[in-house]
């Protein structure tokens, strides 16, 4: 939407840009502000926060309620700090994002470029899935999970966000292929070429910057995972969200606001980084998602 | 033995039949044109011919073989897509060559395969390229190349040149008609543009709602249409259709024909057979607008020609050409006249009609009669 | 074009692929094949253990599922208890306000967006980043600035205004409102980033074609631009209708459902229920009915929506 200020008198318009942009910056600061307490409180000592207020500075930096938070920081009943969750995190996170893009994109190139029979039912049966609360599924899941002996384990953690992740990469991949012309695929069939081979030497090189969206948009999920990992782990195999919330809420002695806040930015590190880095296909997965339910 | 034979084809999505029994046959080294609106089935009928689709019922051969349930790359076919369909990741040399890597040829054979390919289509200094870097007219070329360098039996066309401007469609055109000339190889052509369909064709099928209206070489399709709908599809201006009264003239039978005040009964050279049970009844009248012109002083007096002074509605000069409008029984009709003979509009001009290549429609089944 | 002789080779098609039918037939089943697992996996662990759930929702299930049939007991256990009637009440004022929040201030922050901002990339991620963030995340931040002792309180008596209070956090008729709080601040960016695609992909030319025919940009705004956002609207509606159903880590991070239970929502309710206070069956009813809140919503949404696509 082009010129739209184009039929405005310029004195007007001046001031009119003026309030929108001051609004603008308004609007930024909000957004800004939990940032900037969080990182500024964990930089305080407990003194200076019991001083100051929540937009006072820091006096001098500190990092002790980050090596804290990091190394020593009670989570219930352990004082180990979050490393040990943070790896737990990751040591999950990875292959859950990975197995669930891949299976995604199989499912993804096979509904949208060999329709079968029934294969939009098939597709149409998965997105219900993306909408379900999954409060529906967590009693059986841990019965499941029991059962089969995974429960509390890595392997049961990453299980359980495959499973319910690849409904939202194989979306995702669906509704990138669908803009990718059948003839593509006609073309490579009269060379030729079987399912596997259309696939690895023609869709896949094609499909980089959905590969990228999906990667992101798994990692977000699962990283910021809590349900399944309150529900699912325990003690010192829990993820680090849940042992975020541990350590806010352990009640023992004095509350410490900058471990806290340290523990907080760290638990948010990984997907701030990656929102920072790739944050286009970050957005762009948001919309995919959304837009097509 | 035919290079295709389609024998009885029928083809139906969930009940619905899109293709009613076709068969089309043609030998070795044809041409072959589908020509048609836009939904009767002519790429439908195309990617059944390259295994892309399936076969309801019917036969299709291609050489002795009967192709029926051979996946596409056992037909020992080639295709040309309407979108080029050019593999993006691939540089074009890796697009030629996909095909014969698939069917594992010797590297080296595949080199000199796309260099030659290349040679004859003149891409050799694109060949690093990507489809991307390329213009509408060299993906084309590419698109052919990738085609010709398996040297199938059977090339199959689904409409190459509709995505390019006009200048280069008709250099295209030629250079497929150059190179079906030099390879010899079978093709089967699907185009919804009736100067393509005239211009390439050995062999026309006009195809319409999923059936073969007529089948026939592009000049019989032209002289001959076996209906109305064939009449008007090809040509271009199309053909005039004027519904006009059969009577008895000169021992003969002929068409009444009013213009302005004016009314005219023309004879009909050969027209006592057919014509004859029509008598006293309305008829479609079909003339193409070529051949109507300005009265021509030597070709008076020959039986097949009449004149007649027509008031002028319109004029739209073509170039080479002025297309005059006259009223005819109530219908405007297109008179292809010389630009210097035209008359103006408001006035009116004496038109010569030949009427050896006249044609008569049924109005109700839209059939020839005569 | 040069005139070599293409046919006088060996014809390289004429060597045909390794013909074999297996191999045709195996091509023709992969697709199906690769599909099939995610098919069972979602046949079962989402339809199948909706199943599950709905049978231990009529059993009287505790600590371990017992499958004797006791018709709709948890049911009705779940309707006496005050606490899950909280909870959808609840569910219903966070519903409201975090949707009809999000959708206002998502718009209105598009529309400012749409005025040829210089550095809207910018200040676009800067809206935005919050979604990169973990609900606990959001909640332990939120809780931190909405503490009365050292937060917004504080920081406003230290500006002056001593009289000033602020303890929603504490205050069990306000701990729900905290919670539209932080979750409008995590998601509206993202649904100013939907109506921002949105705006975008309306067609200029019809803009172009009012701003001829004399309208002002607010008319244009109000009668143009705004309707044909409607799509938008509803997968936004959608898409925060379904996060405030299942907000659990939020209200855990921020609240943990307190005071009392005051900022329960029907998540936590059974999350609690089913896992902390072992009552299974409980728990199991709660969640179906979790299922039939979402069915409710959106399916009416859909099917008037999808009415509307197929007429408009
Ligand atoms: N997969 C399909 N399922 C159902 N109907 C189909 C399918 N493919 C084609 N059709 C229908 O078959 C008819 C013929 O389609 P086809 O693509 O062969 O037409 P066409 O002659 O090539 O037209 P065009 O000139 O527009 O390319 C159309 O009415 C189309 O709607
Ligand atoms: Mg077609």
């Amino acid at each position: 939407m082009a010129d739209m200020s184009v039929a405005h008198t310029a004195g007007a318009s001046k001031l009119g840009r003026f309030i929108i942009y001051g609004l603008l910056a308004l609007v930024c600061l909000y957004y800004l502000m939990p940032l900037f307490v969080m990182l500024s409180t964990s930089l305080k000592s407990l003194d200076e926060i019991r001083a100051g207020n929540l937009l006072s500075l820091p006096g001098e930096f500190r990092t002790d309620a980050w090596v804290k938070a990091w190394d020593s920081a009670c989570t219930g009943v352990q004082c180990g700090g979050l490393k040990g969750f943070f790896w737990n995190s990751v040591s999950f996170v990875v292959p859950a994002v990975v197995i669930s893009t891949m299976i995604g994109a199989f499912n993804g190139y096979a509904l949208t470029m060999y329709r079968f029979r029934g294969s939009d039912l098939v597709f149409g049966m998965l997105m219900i899935g993306c909408f379900i609360p999954f409060q529906v599924v967590l009693l059986p899941m841990a019965q499941t999970l029991g059962a089969l002996g995974i429960a509390n384990s890595t392997l049961g953690l990453v299980f359980v966000h495959v499973v319910y992740g690849a409904a939202f990469t194989t979306l995702f991949f669906r509704n990138y292929y669908v803009t990718i012309p059948d003839e593509l695929v006609k073309a490579a069939k009269i060379d030729g070429a079987g399912f596997l081979r259309i696939f690895f030497s023609i869709i896949l090189p094609l499909s980089v910057p959905i590969i990228v969206v999906s990667v992101i948009w798994q990692f977000t999920q699962v990283w910021n995972d809590f349900l399944f990992g309150v529900v699912f782990s325990s003690g010192d195999r829990q993820p680090i969200t849940v042992a975020l919330n541990n350590l806010v809420n352990t009640s023992t002695g004095v509350k410490e606001y900058n471990v806290d806040m340290a523990a907080a930015i760290i638990a948010a590190l990984p997907t701030l980084l990656v929102y920072i880095v790739a944050g286009k296909y970050f957005v762009r997965g948001l919309t995919a998602g959304a837009v097509k339910g | 033995m035919g290079a295709l034979s389609i024998r009885n084809v029928r083809k139906s999505y969930h009940g619905n039949e899109i293709l009613k029994g076709i068969n089309l046959e043609i030998d070795k080294g044809e041409f072959l044109i589908l020509v048609g609106p836009s939904g009767c089935g002519k790429s439908t009928l195309l990617s059944m011919i390259a295994g892309l689709d399936s076969v309801t019922s019917g036969e299709i051969r291609i050489g002795d073989r009967v192709v029926n349930d051979l996946s596409p790359k056992d037909r020992d076919i080639a295709m040309v897509f309407q979108s080029y369909a050019l593999y993006p990741n691939m540089t074009v040399r890796e697009n030629i060559s996909f095909g014969l890597q698939i069917r594992k040829v010797p590297a080296a054979e595949q080199a000199r395969i796309v260099e030659r390919v290349a040679n004859t289509l003149q891409i050799g200094h694109l060949l690093d390229r990507k489809p991307s870097q390329l213009s509408g007219g060299q993906r084309q070329r590419v698109a052919m190349g990738r085609a010709i360098s398996r040297e199938p039996s059977l090339f199959l066309f689904d409409e190459p040149l509709s995505n390019l401007d006009a200048k280069l469609r008709v250099e295209m055109r030629t250079e497929i008609k150059l190179l079906h000339q030099r390879m010899g190889t079978s093709i089967v052509y699907v185009t919804h543009d009736q100067i393509e369909a005239m211009t390439l064709g050995d062999k026309i099928a006009v195809m319409k709602a999923g059936e073969v209206q007529q089948f026939g070489t592009p000049q019989e399709i032209y002289d001959n249409p076996a209906n109305l709908f064939v009449a008007g599809f090809m040509g271009s201006p199309s053909m005039n259709f004027i519904p006009a009264k059969v009577e008895a003239v000169g021992g003969g039978y002929g068409v009444k024909l009013e213009s302005g005040q004016r009314t005219h009964v023309f004879p009909v050279p050969g027209g006592d057979g057919k014509l004859k049970a029509w008598e006293g009844r309305e008829v479609l009248f079909g003339i193409r607008p070529e051949q109507i012109t300005h009265k021509s002083e030597s070709r008076l007096g020959l039986p097949q020609f009449q004149t007649a002074e027509m008031p002028i509605r319109l004029t739209e000069p073509t170039g080479p050409d002025t297309m005059v409008l006259v009223p005819i029984n109530g219908k405007d009709v297109v008179c292809r006249v010389h630009p210097a003979h035209a008359g103006q509009p408001g006035e009116s001009m004496e038109l010569m009609f030949d009427l050896s290549k006249s044609v008569f429609f049924d109005p109700a089944s839209e059939q020839r009669i005569a | 074009m040069n005139a070599t002789v293409l046919s006088s080779t060996t014809a390289p098609a004429a060597r045909p692929v390794r013909r074999c039918r297996w191999c045709d037939t195996l091509d023709a089943w992969l697709p199906k094949l690769v599909v099939a697992p995610t098919f069972v996996c979602s046949l079962v662990f989402v339809y199948g253990y909706i199943l599950w759930t709905a049978v231990l929702s009529l059993t009287p299930s505790r600590l371990l599922p017992n499958y004797e049939f006791a018709g709709l007991v948890q049911y009705e256990a779940l309707f006496d208890n005050e606490r899950w009637w909280q909870a959808l009440s609840n569910l219903a004022v966070f519903g409201g306000g975090f949707i009809v929040i999000c959708l206002a201030v998502g718009l209105l922050l598009a529309v400012l967006l749409d005025q040829k901002i210089r550095a809207e990339g910018f200040i676009r991620s800067i809206y935005l980043y919050p979604m990169a963030l973990s609900f606990i995340v959001t909640g332990t931040a939120w809780k931190w600035i909405l503490n009365p002792e050292f937060g917004i309180e504080k920081l406003v008596h230290d500006w002056g205004f001593t009289s000033f209070t602020f303890d929603w956090l504490i205050d069990p008729e306000w701990s729900i409102y905290t919670v539209i709080v932080a979750a409008v601040w995590q998601s509206s960016g993202f649904v100013m980033a939907l109506f921002l695609a949105g705006l975008r992909g309306i067609d200029d030319s019809i803009i172009k074609a009012a701003q001829v025919d004399g309208a002002s940009m607010p008319t244009i705004y109000r009668r143009i631009i705004i309707p044909s956002l409607r799509p938008v609207f509803f997968s936004s509606f959608m898409i925060l209708a379904h996060i405030a159903v299942k907000s659990f880590d939020l209200v855990m991070a921020l609240t943990n459902g307190g005071p009392g239970f005051s900022s329960d929502l029907p998540a936590t309710f059974m999350y609690s229920f089913a896992f902390t206070r072992n009552q299974i069956g409980l728990g199991a009813a709660s969640a179906m009915m979790m299922l039939m809140i979402v069915v409710a919503v959106v399916v009416p949404f859909m099917y008037s929506e999808m009415r509307r696509s197929r007429h408009g």
